[in-house]
């Protein structure tokens, strides 16, 4: 582990964004805008069964009676959705058989973001799903995972081999009018990745998707669904990039998770969409939902995130605790600087008896950014016993930026117990003084003190992410001390 | 080593500096005394380059160089180093990394590649034992919830760490038990070198019970008003400071 900080310590010498290049690959894309023909031919596109075609059209029609969310506290320039693709895939001539028949430049793009899709030169045992745009394109370990009866592949693959289960759990913990976002993603959206542990299964590595929006004007509208039957183990990890632009592009994910009896999932997010530069323009539209439920007793899920991108991030990770004894968690670092802006936290809802609940957020401010946590902590009135630990931390750095709590408590039942806790710290002079005077550069000592600050959370990734979540940190706040 | 002419600075627009002048040779231990508010660990503030201070005359050459010129990280690179009077808390940072960090930057400005972990865990446990500081310290948090005298002593071992030419006691010994005292000034004199030369900075002579300086001066408001051999600092503590403020005040009138 020091090793390896070390290593990227010398490594980070500077603060662009090294994902920004785009991949000149052959797509298909359809005509952009958004309507009920739209959504017909992402689905025809997809040769998708006529439940999902109609889960599809409720979803769309239900979204044109919404309208966009108010109450973040978040500047959001107007979204036009007819001028975004809502389909983009990369061209194939058929059936992916081996890697061979992946377009080269589409390889070389992982190449360069460092996400291996060649099992056998692989070493850390990490099963990867890679999304770009709209499609799948390739998920790794397919055959060593169904070994043990778990299904790991793209979500589309999922609705042609496993209806069933895709048809019983999808929309069955965010529903279709959840939201406005979820309300569209449920309307258009193309792909992600699907995952399902079988009983009493641990899986033995860890499950990955990485996503890439590469085609200009695309909005990335993917689904994940994993299910987590009973008494089962996975941790999963999803990491995303996209190429710098000068215009903003639009992200619109679910994420759902269903635990059953005595499961457990492990939830982690490190994300770097194309923040924007360093006046503001450009960078992605980050608004997602994503929200597990505890559903059999003893159960437990646990969002970790590391939110350095996007230009708008707006995530509320949740955790419907509604099995006995059930166990939530989320631990969240959340970096905004130069002209970022986050609106992030969780939803905590205790349903069951003896219900935990834990959260750690860390948010930092630089530059111009800000940063606002926002959670709710909800006990219902059977929930006996319930209880909930909540800590909001946040660093500033400089005096431009700021940080801002807004915490919810709903509690309908005497013998909860929660507890709430904030702190709001800046970065001193005399820490990065300190550093200095022990041969430390400025830069280096900002990383050092915010990896300290975050250093609950990113604990809390598994090794590989950890790794990468450092690295991000320092990246994503190079040159916010002048 | 280095050389100090007639260095003037200020805070916030306020003379603290009046016009300082001073030499230090290798393998020199010098001691500077003084009432509060006279000026030493301003002193010790702009030789370590932080920017409240404003250097508005003089000169200070440092092993040939032009030690004002520098960046405060390429003076503790060239060898200098400044124990703190108030030594800072870094939550989450563990002492192992940020050791590492600072010992791998000035191998790196020496030209040597990073040591590897288990020859600076090493180096690490040889000088834990050298300044006597307890093995726990060195797993937690840079100075986080250390007592008064626990950061002291993380000072020392710091120092021990980096080997600097010329290290810059600013008050170490206040607010230290006689033991703490005895390991600080043990830890002083087993990092001592004929080439390498100390700063202590103190209130009171105790700490020169245990650290011989070969020079002492007296520091008040803003100069050094007295300079002499290890025999005034007995001399200052018998007598305490008023004769030396009378003497200056004296030779003004005269």
């Amino acid at each position: 582990m020091e090793k390896a900080q070390d290593k990227i310590l010398s490594e980070v010498t500077s603060g662009e964004y090294k994902y920004g290049f785009y991949s000149d690959i052959e797509m298909e894309r359809i005509p952009k805008g958004l309507s009920e023909d739209v959504v017909r031919i992402i689905s025809s596109k997809k040769n998708e069964p006529d439940w999902l075609l109609e889960f599809r059209l409720k979803a769309y029609r239900h979204w044109l009676t919404m309208k966009m969310p108010k109450w973040p506290n978040l500047k959001i320039p107007p979204i036009d959705y007819n001028e975004i693709i809502f389909y983009a895939a990369p061209k194939q001539r058929k059936t992916l058989n081996s890697l061979d028949d992946i377009d080269p430049e589409l390889k070389k793009t992982f190449d360069k973001l460092g996400i291996p899709l060649e099992e056998q030169k692989h070493l850390s045992g990490v099963a990867v799903d890679a999304v770009i745009d709209s499609v799948s394109v390739k998920t790794t370990f397919k055959e060593t995972l169904a070994e043990m009866g778990i299904i790991f592949c793209s979500f589309s693959d999922a609705v042609k081999e496993y209806p069933d289960l895709v048809r019983r759990y999808m929309g069955s913990v965010v529903p279709y009018t959840d939201n406005f976002f979820a309300s569209l993603n449920s309307a258009v959206f193309s792909d992600g990745s699907f995952c399902y542990i079988p009983k009493g299964v641990r899986c033995p590595m860890e499950l990955s998707t990485y996503f890439r929006i590469n085609s200009a004007n695309t909005g990335q509208f993917e689904r994940t669904l994993l299910i987590a039957d009973e008494e089962s183990y996975v941790s999963y990890l999803e990491g995303c990039t996209a190429p710098s632009r000068d215009e903003n592009q639009l992200h619109a994910a679910i994420v759902e998770i269903i635990a059953e009896k005595s499961a457990e999932v492990k939830y982690s997010t490190v994300q770097n969409w194309y923040p924007g530069n360093k006046d503001g323009l450009g960078g992605v539209f980050n608004f997602v939902t994503k929200r597990g439920l505890c559903k059999g007793e003893n159960s437990k899920i646990s969002w970790t995130q590391i939110e350095t991108g996007s230009a708008i991030t707006w995530k509320y990770p949740s955790c419907i605790l509604r099995g006995d004894n059930s166990t939530g968690e989320f631990y969240s670092v959340a970096v905004t600087n130069n002209h970022q802006q986050a609106d992030t936290g969780t939803k905590m809802i205790h349903i069951g008896k003896n219900t935990k609940s834990t959260i750690v957020s860390k948010g930092i401010s630089a530059g111009k950014g800000q940063n606002s946590y926002r959670g709710l902590v909800k006990v219902l009135r059977n929930a006996t016993n319930a209880r909930n630990y909540s800590q909001c931390d946040s660093l500033l750095l400089g005096d431009k930026c700021g940080a801002h709590t807004f915490p919810y408590l709903e509690v309908d039942n005497q013998t909860a117990i929660v507890e709430h806790e904030a702190t709001t710290s800046k970065i001193g002079e005399d820490q990065i003084f300190y550093c200095n005077q022990r041969g430390i550069s400025t830069e280096d000592a900002i990383g050092l003190i915010v990896n300290g600050y975050a250093r609950e959370v990113i604990n809390k990734l598994p090794m590989e992410f950890a790794v990468e979540a450092q690295k991000l940190l320092q990246i994503s706040l190079e040159g916010s001390i002048g | 080593m280095l050389v100090i002419n007639n260095l003037k600075a200020t805070i916030s627009g306020k003379n603290i500096l009046k016009g300082i002048s001073l030499k230090v040779k290798p393998g020199e231990i010098h001691a500077i005394m003084g009432p509060n508010g006279s000026g030493k660990s301003t002193l010790a503030a702009v030789l370590a380059g932080r920017e409240f201070v404003e250097v508005t005359e003089g000169t200070v050459t440092y092993l040939g160089k032009d030690l004002l010129s520098m960046s405060p990280e390429e003076r503790a690179k060239e060898g200098i180093f400044l124990g703190f009077q108030y030594p800072i808390e870094i939550p989450g940072v563990s002492m192992v990394n940020f050791m590492k960090t600072a010992v791998n930057e000035h191998r790196k400005h020496k030209g040597l590649d990073p040591l590897s972990a288990s020859d600076f865990l090493k180096l690490m446990r040889e000088k834990k034992e050298m300044v006597e500081i307890d093995s726990k310290l060195a797993n937690r948090s840079v100075n986080e919830g250390f007592s008064g005298g626990e950061k002291k002593k993380n000072e020392i071992f710091q120092m021990a760490m980096l080997e600097p030419r010329l290290a810059i006691l600013d008050e170490t010994d206040s607010g230290l038990d006689i033991d703490a005292l005895r390991i600080v000034a043990n830890g002083v004199n087993k990092i001592k070198r004929p080439d390498n030369s100390f700063i202590v900075i103190t209130h009171y002579q105790r700490l020169l019970d245990y650290i011989v300086p070969d020079v002492v001066h007296v520091l008040y408001d803003g100069r050094i008003v007295k300079t002499a051999g290890k025999e005034l600092a007995l001399e200052l503590e018998e007598k305490g400071y008023d004769w030396i403020k009378k003497e200056v005040e004296n030779s003004i009138l005269a």
